[in-house]
C-alpha cells in the first residue's frame, strides 16, 4: 500500500510563511475543479433566475456615469477639462472603479456565501477566493467590452496601448483582491466592518479621479496624488484612450508591492478560517 | 486484526468555547492577531470561557468504528469538527492518516435553483471529486439515489427525503480511509436507512469510522468502541459497547416529573417501582416482575377514579398501557388511596422508560389528573434492539424434526 497522506491538527502556530504559501498554492491547484464548479454554479443560478441577467453586471456603474454626464452637460456641475470626451471619461472611470470595488468585496462575499459550507465540510478554502476571481473575470470581461465600445462610439479611436488594458485591469483585480483578503477575516466576525468598507469606498471614489480629473492645486489634489487607487484608475484610462500614462511609476510600484502582499493575504486568510468557523456560526 | 495501522490518533484534545457572543467575537479578533505573532504561551480559560471538549484521547485503527455518544451539548460535534480539521484544538493534537470523508452535512454545495444533475457536480466538487470521477460515477449516483425520473428538476422542488438521498448517493462514492459520520442517517425512510447501513458495512473493513448518534440501536449496530462524553470530558471509554449504552441511558434517569393536568382533587404522595422510590436509579432486568406502588391523597369527596399508567420511552413515544383489567376496587382509608400495579415478566427492550399516570372520573370518564414521568426506570438486557418490546420467543426448526 502506498504511503498515506498524514494530517496533523494542533494549536501550535505555523509561522513558516514560505511553507504556508506553498500549501496555499498547492490547495489552489488541487481545488481548481472545485473553484470553477462553484463559480459556474453561482453564475448559472444567478442568470437562471433573472431576465435581464448579464445587464446587472454593469448597469450600476453606467448609471453613476450617466448621472455625472447629465450633471456636466446641464451645467449643474462644471468639471475641469479632462482632455477626452467627458462621457468616455466618466464611463471609463465608473466602470474601472466598479471592477476595483468588486474585487475588494468579492473574497468577503464568497466566504460569507459559503458560511454553511466552511463550518461543515473541510475543503480548500482558497477555492472560494479563486471562484470569486472567476466570477470577477466574467463580470469584468463584459465591462471591458463596454469600455472598448465607448471608446469607438465617442470617436476616441483605436490606439495600440489598448492591448495593454487587460494588464491594467489585472492589476486592479490583484490590488482589490489583496485588500479584500485582509479585510475578510475581520468582516466575517463583525458585520460592521463590511458596512464601513462599503461606506468608505463610496467616499473614496470622490478623492479618486473617477468622474472628474485631478485639480491643479488645493487639498483635493494632495489627497488624489497620495491615493493609491489614483494611478490605477488613471493608468487604465490612459491606456484605453491612448494618452501618455502620467502615473506609470506609481502604478508599477503599487502593483509590485501588491504581489507579495497578495501571498501574505492568502496566508492570513488560510490561517484565519478555523477561527472564523469557531466563532461565527 | 491487531496489526492494522492506526489511522486516527487523538492526544489530549481540548477546545474551549465562550458563552457570550460579543466576548467571543472579540476573542476571535484577538486570536486573529495572535495568529500572526508568534505568541504560543499555554492557553488558559479567559473570562466567560469553558471547556467544550477536555482531554480526549483515543486511537482508531482501520476497520474499527468509534461511537461518540452523550447528551446534547456534551461536546460531540465540537470533537467531530476538530477531527475533521474545521477548527483547531486549543490543546492536544490529532494525527490522521489517509483520505478523510465526512458525512456531517449531506448535499453540501447544493444550489436550489439548479437541477439534481448539476448539483451532483457541485456536491461532488465540494467533497473533493474531480470532474472525470463524477462523470464516471454519475449514473451510479442517480441510480443509488433512486431519482432518475427527477434528476433534471431543480432541487428546490425536491422533498427533503429526496435531497438527503441525492446527497448520500454522492457521498457514498467516497472511498475514505477515515470516515466521520454525524447523525445524518436519522433521516430518510426505512428502506433508504437500510441501504445506508449496507454502504457503511461495505466501507467499514477498509476504514476507520467515527460515528456520532443519539440512536443507540445504530451505535450498537456499527460501533466496536465507545466514548461517552459528558460536559466535554470522557465519562467512559472502551470496547464494552452495551455497558456504555446502559451508562448513557442511566444519565437520562432524572426526577423532573411534570404535572400536566390537575383539577385539585388528587395529590400524588408516593410512587415506587419494585420498592424503590425515584431517588434511586431504578434498574429492572428483562423478564423481571415489575411492580409499581402508588399512594394518592383524595382532596375532594369524589368517587375513586380509574387509573391508567402509560409507559413512555426515551423518545417520548408511548409504548404500553397498564390498566385495571380485573376491575379491582380501590378503597380510600383516611383519604389515602394506596394500591399497587403488578406486571409480570416485563419484556420491554433495553432502554430508559418513564411512567406517566392519568386518572379519569369513574362516572363520566372526564380526565381529572395527569402527571408525566412520575418515575423513570432503566431496563437492562444485553441486546440493543430498535423495537420497544423484545418478546420471549422460541424458534423451532420444522424441516428436520
Amino acid at each position: 500500500m502506498s504511503e498515506l497522506e498524514t494530517k496533523i491538527y494542533q494549536r501550535a502556530n505555523n509561522h513558516n510563511i514560505p511553507a504556508l504559501i506553498r500549501e496555499s498554492l498547492t490547495d489552489i491547484w488541487n481545488s481548481r475543479f472545485l473553484s470553477r464548479q462553484l463559480a459556474e454554479r453561482d453564475i448559472k443560478a444567478q442568470y437562471r433566475q433573472s431576465y435581464l441577467g448579464i445587464v446587472w453586471a454593469f448597469v450600476s456603474p453606467l448609471m453613476t456615469g450617466a448621472v455625472w454626464i447629465f450633471l456636466n452637460l446641464s451645467g449643474t456641475i462644471q468639471v475641469s477639462d479632462t482632455g477626452i470626451p467627458y462621457p468616455v471619461y466618466a464611463f471609463s472611470g465608473t466602470l474601472i472603479w466598479s471592477i476595483l470595488t468588486e474585487s475588494i468585496n468579492t473574497p468577503g462575499n464568497s466566504t460569507r456565501g459559503a458560511r454553511g459550507l466552511i463550518s461543515k465540510i473541510n475543503f480548500p478554502k482558497e477555492a472560494l477566493v479563486v471562484s470569486g476571481i472567476y466570477k470577477m473575470f466574467f463580470n469584468s470581461f463584459l465591462k471591458i467590452l463596454m469600455l472598448v465600445l465607448f471608446v469607438f462610439l465617442f470617436g476616441v479611436g483605436f490606439h495600440w496601448s489598448i492591448l495593454l488594458l487587460p494588464v491594467a485591469i489585472l492589476a486592479a483585480l490583484i490590488m482589490g483582491t489583496t485588500i479584500g483578503l485582509f479585510i475578510t477575516p475581520i468582516s466575517m466576525l463583525y458585520s460592521d466592518v463590511s458596512r464601513i468598507i462599503g461606506m468608505g469606498l463610496g467616499f473614496l471614489m470622490y478623492i479618486t479621479p473617477v468622474v472628474y480629473s485631478i485639480p491643479g492645486s488645493g487639498l483635493m489634489r494632495v489627497l488624489m496624488l497620495y491615493n493609491p487607487f489614483t494611478p490605477l484608475i488613471v493608468t487604465t484610462r490612459d491606456l484605453l484612450v491612448g494618452a501618455t500614462p502620467q502615473f506609470l511609476t506609481y502604478f508599477l510600484i503599487a502593483f509590485l508591492v501588491c504581489i507579495p502582499l497578495l501571498f501574505i493575504g492568502l496566508v492570513f486568510y488560510r490561517i484565519s478560517i478555523p477561527i472564523i468557523v469557531e466563532r461565527s456560526n | 486484526m491487531q496489526d492494522k495501522e492506526i489511522l486516527v490518533k487523538a492526544e489530549g484534545l481540548s477546545k474551549k468555547f465562550c458563552k457570550d457572543l460579543k466576548t467571543s467575537l472579540w476573542y476571535g479578533v484577538k486570536d486573529l492577531i495572535a495568529n500572526l505573532s508568534s505568541d504560543d504561551r499555554k492557553r488558559t480559560l479567559r473570562d466567560k470561557e469553558f471547556w467544550a471538549v477536555k482531554d480526549i484521547n483515543f486511537e482508531l485503527r482501520r476497520g474499527e468504528c468509534l461511537g461518540l455518544i452523550g447528551h446534547n451539548g456534551a461536546g460531540k460535534s465540537t470533537l467531530l469538527k476538530i477531527l475533521n480539521g474545521l477548527i483547531k484544538p486549543d490543546e492536544g493534537k490529532v494525527t490522521i492518516k489517509g483520505k478523510v470523508g465526512a458525512l456531517i452535512e449531506l448535499g453540501a454545495g447544493f444550489n436550489p435553483i439548479l437541477s439534481g444533475r448539476e448539483n451532483i457536480y457541485n456536491n461532488g466538487a465540494v467533497l473533493g471529486f474531480s470532474r472525470e470521477e463524477i462523470r464516471e460515477k454519475i449514473e451510479d449516483i442517480i441510480e443509488f439515489a433512486e431519482l432518475s425520473e427527477f434528476i433534471d428538476m431543480p432541487v428546490q422542488n425536491y422533498s427533503s427525503g429526496m435531497k438527503v438521498r441525492l446527497g448520500f448517493a454522492v457521498a457514498a462514492q467516497m472511498q475514505p480511509d477515515v470516515l466521520i459520520i454525524d447523525e445524518v442517517l436519522a433521516v430518510g425512510d426505512l428502506g433508504f436507512v437500510l441501504k445506508c447501513f449496507k454502504t457503511i458495512d461495505r466501507i467499514l473493513p477498509n476504514t476507520a469510522i467515527v460515528f456520532v448518534s443519539h440512536s443507540m440501536p445504530m451505535v450498537s449496530r456499527i460501533c466496536n468502541q465507545i466514548i461517552l462524553m459528558d460536559k466535554g470530558i470522557s465519562k467512559f471509554q472502551g470496547k464494552d459497547v452495551a455497558g456504555a449504552i446502559d451508562l448513557y441511558y442511566s444519565q437520562f434517569v432524572t426526577n423532573d416529573s411534570n404535572l400536566v393536568f390537575d383539577d385539585g382533587s388528587l395529590e400524588l404522595k408516593e410512587v415506587k417501582v419494585n420498592s424503590m422510590d425515584p431517588s434511586h436509579q431504578i434498574q429492572v432486568h428483562w423478564e423481571d416482575d415489575f411492580k409499581i406502588d402508588l399512594k394518592f391523597r383524595l382532596l375532594n369527596d369524589i368517587p375513586v377514579p380509574d387509573f391508567f399508567l402509560i409507559i413512555t420511552d426515551k423518545e417520548q413515544r408511548q409504548v404500553a398501557l397498564l390498566k385495571n383489567l380485573n376491575n379491582t376496587n380501590i378503597n380510600p382509608s383516611n383519604g389515602i388511596l394506596n394500591f399497587s400495579v403488578l406486571h409480570k415478566n416485563i419484556q420491554l427492550s433495553k432502554g430508559i422508560y418513564s411512567i406517566s399516570i392519568t386518572a379519569r372520573s369513574s362516572i363520566n370518564k372526564e380526565p381529572i389528573y395527569r402527571q408525566n414521568s412520575i418515575i423513570n426506570f432503566q431496563l437492562i438486557h444485553k441486546d440493543e434492539v430498535w423495537e420497544p418490546f423484545l418478546l420471549n420467543s422460541t424458534f423451532t426448526d420444522l424441516s428436520n424434526p
